[in-house]
């Protein structure tokens, strides 16, 4: 265990009675409660973090916030294993375990920072311009560069932990809790607003953590202690909900907010069972204040990349707030006031600051002055031209600059850091997101809020307020003027008095100078894609003058940091190397998420179970203690067939369709969709959806019907049944019971409100047995005494109501097998008993129970057409040979027009027919096309497929449904079907295979 | 390592050649104004200026230069369509595809993947046999595998039999594949523009000069401009276009979302569809996930992204990959989809003369760029549609010979 050597013996918001144990990249280290892994790594003195994406080249802690573009680390092992965390955003735990990402065979000594030595050759967008010669050898190229692709590593195992997901509404959802963002929340909280207030830090305070404890005072206490009262009153005010943790990453239309909060990350092993690990919130703001602060600008200096190298907010925060030493002789770089601030800092702790290096010609303001006063070197007018070190930095070269250029000889400062600011951009990203405009001030070199759509307001830092007494102003405006306008009353709340040092203007420099010669020293722009100022330039001079095409083109952006710290600068250089102004070339749109977030939390508990609930039939139980073999049909789990022991399942099909056609075959239809439909208009309405008439059709009776598209085309069937003059009880196929339904509330709704109908769903409130056979009657008979079975008392297509095994029933004489069939309705909770007492009585007849595979191969044999299998989207009831049910006298039904069309009425048109294989024993494969012509070799004039295709057992032979150009002009003609390595020649004929006039269902 | 990047490394002024050149001033006429300077719009400028001599041409486009769909769309290339239409047409797009690179001397990191469309169901299985039969009639490489094979393929694929999905299946297409979407409208806009081309960004088309039944003028918000023909590029908008020119078009016009999570070591390498999980994903040459689903169930015209989208996608991803969970989303965005009732594109004559079309592109469109280009392009220059197209022109939905495509889309629409 190594001894934490840059740490502060006092001060900052650890915890150091609590130690902390963790690895990194191997070795062991301690930290403290409190820490990030990169505070932990930094008084550590681990300098190398990282390696850059393209040119592999060594790179350090750069930041302390979620803009961190360098210490990207590969977070546990094993299935928790997580890639690409940000060290600067992960809390440390007790026994932590972290390794860089995309280094072979370390951090220290990566191989593929030979790709650093051949830069020159590896400018911006080189992969477009090179690998293509000779013509094919792409794809080996290609296969050495993936090998180099990606960061972290996902983990091979699924993710053992649970991610919540929840919903919330509000009147003031707050985004940032840092000074503005908390006053906002007072003063709607104090207003009785219902506010959520969300920051993505482990507490609240914002910026004000970063800062001394002796530093600012507002309302006469320390910072920090004022956030403590803010915060405890906040939490005593039962309609305010607190989410320290919690990153707001989507702002989406109409206030509708995505947040994500991280319930445990922060325990590591300690995390109790009970809580979920993230937590995904999905609030519905009346209002919404955004208080996201701003993001430190980089310095873009020659060899600005070195490890040690930090933005100088980063550095007052490792100091301040982790009481730890970002070096030991840091230099501090800037062109504003606000880093003087670190300076100070630093200087106040025992660090050197050899000086400050200042591109202003003439610092002034109040925190300059301060720091002569300490005894600290200004260079004034001065910038960092160039920097060595190899691992870490170890001197700057500074020199006098003016006007854009190097104005006098360099002198070297040995350091081993440097903190720069080149100011501070707004974090502008979800009012962006939001559909928000942004607008360009020059002065500050910042895109800020401008008009926005929603009900949104922007205070403090991300609103361009900088200084604490503004930031405390806006906040509290905009918190009073969200409360107000989600219609609660003025606050009581006074704005407390601030102390703090007043800042001089800064100086927007967007590249400092070099003396060293162009192309020899790099600026870099985005450290995690490795895009330099040459890079930039480039792309304008090759004529990629849009923002997005600059992005795209050099990669500026695009990494896991989202371009947090490169885009504004990026951008700048673009426009000045274009010679126009930044918002001529405006920024690239903002996109949510705001930081990444993981799929487990967007996938929250639809998983597993929960993923695509399984709906079972009332008889489900049976079915599985008889050894069913499941399909899924839709959501549904129906039978397929019930294996007996040693029976594959052809041989339980075969065995359960001559039951079927022999004796007594027994089904659950349970999953059929079943339509209620009630109202005056009910029979129109059948009308009008129905090709075929409805309106003479008798109370008792069933009747087929097929439903079309408005192109004409077979959407559904089914059978329906008149209840009563008023009120029709409609099935559909399994799959399109939803879809069936929402078609005829769409009409009803939206073409036909005048119709007195009303429509629901029945399909769970019924169970159906369906049996099957020439014994059906006999079994039936022996179940009820209610009604008469007799072919003319209970005809075929009718249905009676009466008694069956003992429950209240409708049945319905129908058939789909082509057998005598009666299928049996009664309420879903007697299903199982019902099929139960016909399994017994049936037992002598042989009742065998069937699934859908024989229910498909008996079906077939009659030549019935299962809608999305003989159909798809594409065929018309004339296809199908089912002109019949087309009526002509109906003056209109859904798709009428259609039919009527040139294509539709046209010859050539693919159309059901049977067919027969010449082998008798050869079945064709479904989805096998058939040729006119079979040739050795494509391309082949198809004229049709095979749409279904079975082993009948009853005819001792394969058939198949198709579907073939002019098929009924081709009966009796030979033609061939593709198979697996060879054709086999088939014969037309007619799609009924099996008891072609329906004498066996009439009877 | 060509020429051009060791000049590039050596001399110390770092020689670039000037690949896209700056906006001129509108011209008073032209031969041939494209509206929409995406892949397809420049593709026809390409294909006109190189083999059909016409080089005075204007590509107009609101935005900037392929902002639209071309840089929104998941960059998979596939043939393995349903209808032999689809199929001979798409077909035709792959190999061009295969030699753009070489054609443009700009690489378009054209990367042949695999593209395997899984089967949950029985019936989703005869579907891929129908697919990879209609695919090999048409002599195109696709068939059917079992989970053994595509263990082989994409050996992170849960495979087990007890999800509530489980796989049964695949159409296996070995020539899918990526490219650098980008990469693909620079080359043609590069090539279009060496040759005379003019690209007018950030130029809006407001209307058209239409005399005796055919169009004579473009006016845009730079002035007006005559031209000898038009040729309409604009997914997402074909209609509103269209409208301006004062005819309508069958297309229902929605969104469709995708995002990228951050980048990772590769450990996809095809090209992986479910139809019934609604979700399709590859791994790009930078290691992200591409991923989309299904399009948004509602028209708009806004590119805008939800947050309900990434939930119903994610957790399809997460059955598919179930160790996913950790890993982090990065972007999302959306792209608007010009849907036709039969899933095929609308290519060729419109009811006004010497005004081409080139849209309902759907879900479909980045596939087919380079044919697209090529027969618009022969199409304009000879001023009729060849055989290849004639499947997909406009008058079809008059008279429903539809060319139905829904079986061979992605996921659902």
């Amino acid at each position: 265990m190594k001894r934490q050597r840059q740490r502060l013996d006092v001060g900052a918001r650890i915890d150091r009675g609590q130690r902390l144990a963790f690895r990194f990249n191997g070795k062991s280290y301690e930290g403290f409660s409190g820490d990030t892994l990169a505070s932990a790594l930094v008084a550590n003195g681990v300098r190398l973090v990282g390696r850059s994406f393209k040119f592999h080249r060594p790179r350090g802690i750069y930041s302390a916030g979620m803009e961190e573009p360098n210490a990207l680390v590969q977070l546990g092992t094993g299935a928790a294993s997580e890639p690409n965390l940000r060290a600067t955003q992960v809390e440390l735990f007790d026994g932590l375990e972290a390794a860089s990402v995309n280094c072979w065979p370390s951090v220290n000594f990566d191989i593929w920072s030979l790709n650093d030595r051949v830069s020159s050759m590896l400018p911006a967008g080189f992969y477009y311009k090179t690998f293509m010669w000779p013509t094919g050898l792409w794809m080996r190229y290609e296969r050495a560069i993936r090998a180099m692709a990606g960061m972290g590593r996902t983990a091979r195992e699924a993710d053992p932990d649970r991610y919540d997901q929840t919903n919330a509404h509000c009147d003031v959802l707050i985004a940032g809790g840092g000074p503005a963002g908390l006053m906002a929340a007072l003063a709607a909280g104090r207003a009785g607003a219902r506010v959520i207030l969300a920051d993505e830090q482990n507490e609240f305070g914002g910026r004000l953590l970063s800062e001394p404890e002796d530093g600012e005072t507002i309302g006469g206490r320390l910072a920090v202690d004022w956030v403590a009262d803010a915060r405890a009153e906040l939490a005593g005010m039962a309609e305010v909900r607190l989410l320290p943790r919690t990153t707001v990453f989507g702002y989406y239309d109409h206030n509708f907010i995505g947040l994500i909060e991280r319930v445990t990350d922060h325990l590591g092993g300690a995390a109790p069972e009970h809580l979920p690990r993230q937590r995904m919130w999905r609030v519905r703001a009346r209002q919404v204040v955004l208080a996201t602060g701003a993001i430190e600008r980089p310095l873009i200096f020659a060899e600005n990349d070195r490890p040690g190298i930090m933005l100088a907010g980063a550095a007052r925060a490792y100091l301040n707030r982790y009481g730890v030493q970002p070096g030991e002789k840091v230099l501090v770089f800037t062109n504003n006031d606000d880093a003087y601030r670190t300076a100070l800092d630093l200087n106040a702790a025992g660090i050197v600051v050899p000086a400050v290096v200042d591109l202003r010609a003439d610092p002034q303001g109040s925190l300059p002055a301060r720091a002569r006063e300490a005894g600290i070197e200004i260079l004034a007018g001065h910038g960092v031209v160039g920097t060595k070190g190899r691992l870490r930095v170890t001197e700057a070269r500074v020199a006098p600059v003016s006007d854009g250029a190097v104005a006098g000889p360099a002198r070297t400062i040995s350091c081993d850091a440097i903190a720069m600011s080149g100011g501070w951009n707004p974090a502008v990203h979800l009012f962006s997101q939001g559909q928000g405009k942004l607008r360009f001030e020059e002065a500050r070199g910042v895109f800020l809020p401008g008009n926005t759509i929603q009900a949104n307001r922007s205070a403090g830092a991300c609103n361009g307020a900088f200084p604490l007494a503004v930031c405390l102003a806006e906040g509290t405006e905009v918190g009073a003027l969200a409360a107000a306008d989600a219609g609660f009353g003025a606050p009581v709340l006074a704005l407390p008095e601030t102390k703090e040092a007043e800042e001089a203007p800064m100086e927007v420099v967007w590249q400092v100078p070099s003396d060293r010669p162009p192309g020899k020293a790099r600026a870099f722009v985005d450290f995690q894609n490795d895009v330099t100022t040459k890079d930039v330039k480039l792309a304008a001079r090759e004529g990629y003058r849009s923002v997005e095409h600059f992005k795209r083109y050099t990669t500026t952006g695009m990494g896991t940091d989202q371009g947090k710290t490169s885009n504004i600068n990026g951008v700048a250089i673009l426009a000045s190397a274009l010679g126009e102004a930044i918002p001529a070339v405006g920024t690239t749109t903002f996109r949510p998420p705001y930081t990444p977030v993981s799929f487990g939390a967007f996938a929250g508990r639809e998983l597993h179970e929960f993923y695509a609930p399984i709906r079972r039939t009332p008889i489900h139980a049976w079915h599985e203690s008889h050894g069913a073999v499941f399909e899924d049909v839709g959501q549904w789990k129906r039978p397929r067939y019930y294996p007996r022991a040693g029976e594959g399942m052809h041989a339980a099909v075969r065995r359960e369709a001559i039951a079927a056609r022999s004796g007594i075959g027994i089904l659950d239809a349970s999953t059929l969709g079943k339509i209620d439909i009630q109202g005056a208009d009910a029979a129109e309405l059948l009308n009008r959806v129905y090709t075929n008439a409805w309106s003479k059709l008798e109370v008792g009776r069933c009747r087929y019907g097929l439903m079309l598209g408005e192109d004409g085309m077979v959407m559904d069937d089914g059978v329906t049944a008149r209840l009563a003059e008023d009120h029709f009880l409609m099935s559909t196929t399994t799959g399109n019971a939803a879809r069936v339904l929402a078609w005829l509330e769409e009409w009803t709704q939206t073409e036909w409100p005048d119709m007195k109908v009303h429509m629901a769903s029945a399909t769970e409130q019924w169970a159906t047995v369906s049996i099957s056979g020439p014994k059906a009657r006999n079994l039936l008979a022996e179940l009820t005494g209610d009604f008469d079975l007799s072919p003319d008392a209970f005809p075929f297509m009718s249905f009676r109501e009466g008694i069956v095994a003992g429950v209240s029933a409708r049945v319905f004489r129908i058939s789909f097998t082509g057998e005598l069939s009666f299928e049996v309705n009664v309420a879903a909770r007697h299903g199982l008993a019902v099929w139960t007492a016909c399994m017994t009585a049936g037992e002598k007849y042989g009742i065998t129970p069937f699934g859908t595979e024989a229910m498909h191969l008996l079906r077939a044999e009659k030549g019935f057409i299962i809608v999305g299998q003989d159909t798809d989207g594409t065929v018309t009831p004339a296809d199908l040979g089912m002109d019949w049910i087309v009526s002509k006298k109906k003056p209109d039904f859904l798709g009428k027009r259609s039919l009527s069309r040139a294509d539709t009425l046209r010859s050539g048109r693919k159309r059901l027919v049977g067919l027969f294989t010449e082998d008798p024993k050869t079945v064709l494969d479904e989805g096998a096309q058939i040729v006119a012509e079979p040739r050795d070799r494509p391309p082949m004039k198809m004229i049709g497929h095979v749409t279904s295709s079975y082993f009948s057992p009853t005819l001792d032979r394969s058939i198949a449904l198709a579907l073939i150009e002019d098929g009924p002009d081709r009966m009796g003609q030979t033609l061939h079907a593709s198979m697996p390595g060879r054709t086999v020649p088939v014969r037309v004929t007619e799609p009924v295979f099996f008891d072609p006039d329906g004498e066996r269902m009439r009877g | 390592m060509p020429l051009g990047l060791l000049k590039y490394g050596f001399s110390k002024r770092h020689p670039a050649p000037r690949a896209l050149p700056p906006r001129p001033d509108l011209k008073d006429s032209y031969d041939v104004v494209i509206v929409g300077g995406g892949g397809h719009g420049l593709a026809a400028a390409y294909y006109l200026s190189k083999y059909h001599g016409i080089t005075n041409i204007a590509v107009i486009d609101k935005g900037y230069l392929a902002g639209g769909n071309t840089a929104r769309n998941t960059a998979i290339i596939r043939s393995n369509y349903l209808t032999p239409e689809g199929v001979r047409f798409y077909d035709e797009s792959v190999r061009l595809y295969q030699g753009l690179s070489n054609e443009f001397d700009f690489n378009i990191l054209y990367s042949e993947r695999g593209h395997l469309t899984l089967a949950h169901t029985d019936a989703s299985l005869r579907t891929m046999r129908w697919r990879a039969e209609v695919n090999q009639h048409c002599g195109v490489d696709s068939e059917l595998i079992f989970p053994d094979e595509i263990a082989k393929l994409a050996p992170s694929l849960n495979l087990s039999r007890d999800v509530r999905h489980p796989i049964l299946g695949a159409l296996h297409h070995k020539p899918g594949a990526i490219a650098r979407h980008d990469a693909v409208a620079w080359g043609y806009a590069i090539g279009a523009a060496s040759r005379g081309v003019e690209l007018h960004t950030r130029t809006e088309v407001t209307g058209f000069g239409i005399e005796g039944g055919a169009v004579t003028s473009v006016v845009t918000d730079r002035g007006t401009v005559r031209c000898g023909a038009v040729l309409q590029a604009v997914a997402g908008s074909s209609s509103r276009v269209a409208a301006l020119a004062g005819f309508k078009l069958p297309i229902r016009t929605v969104p469709l979302q995708a995002c990228v999570s951050q980048p990772l070591k590769p450990f996809l390498d095809p090209i992986v569809v479910s139809g019934s999980l609604h979700c399709y994903i590859s791994q790009s040459s930078r290691g992200e996930l591409v991923m989309g689903g299904s399009v948004d169930p509602y028209s708009l015209y806004q590119q805008r992204s939800t947050l309900d989208f990434k939930e119903g996608l994610m957790a399809n991803m997460l059955e598919l990959f179930p160790f996913l969970s950790g890993v982090k989303l990065l972007r999302q965005w959306a792209g608007i989809a010009d849907m036709t009732p039969d899933f095929s594109p609308v290519m060729g004559e419109t009811p006004i003369r010497n005004y081409w079309l080139d849209s309902g592109w759907g879900t479909w469109g980045f596939k087919a760029t380079p044919v697209c280009g090529k027969r618009m392009a022969e199409t304009i220059a000879i001023g009729k549609a060849p055989d290849i197209l004639d499947p997909f022109r406009l008058d079809r939905f008059e008279r429903f010979d539809l060319v139905g495509e829904g079986g061979a889309a992605s996921v659902g629409h």
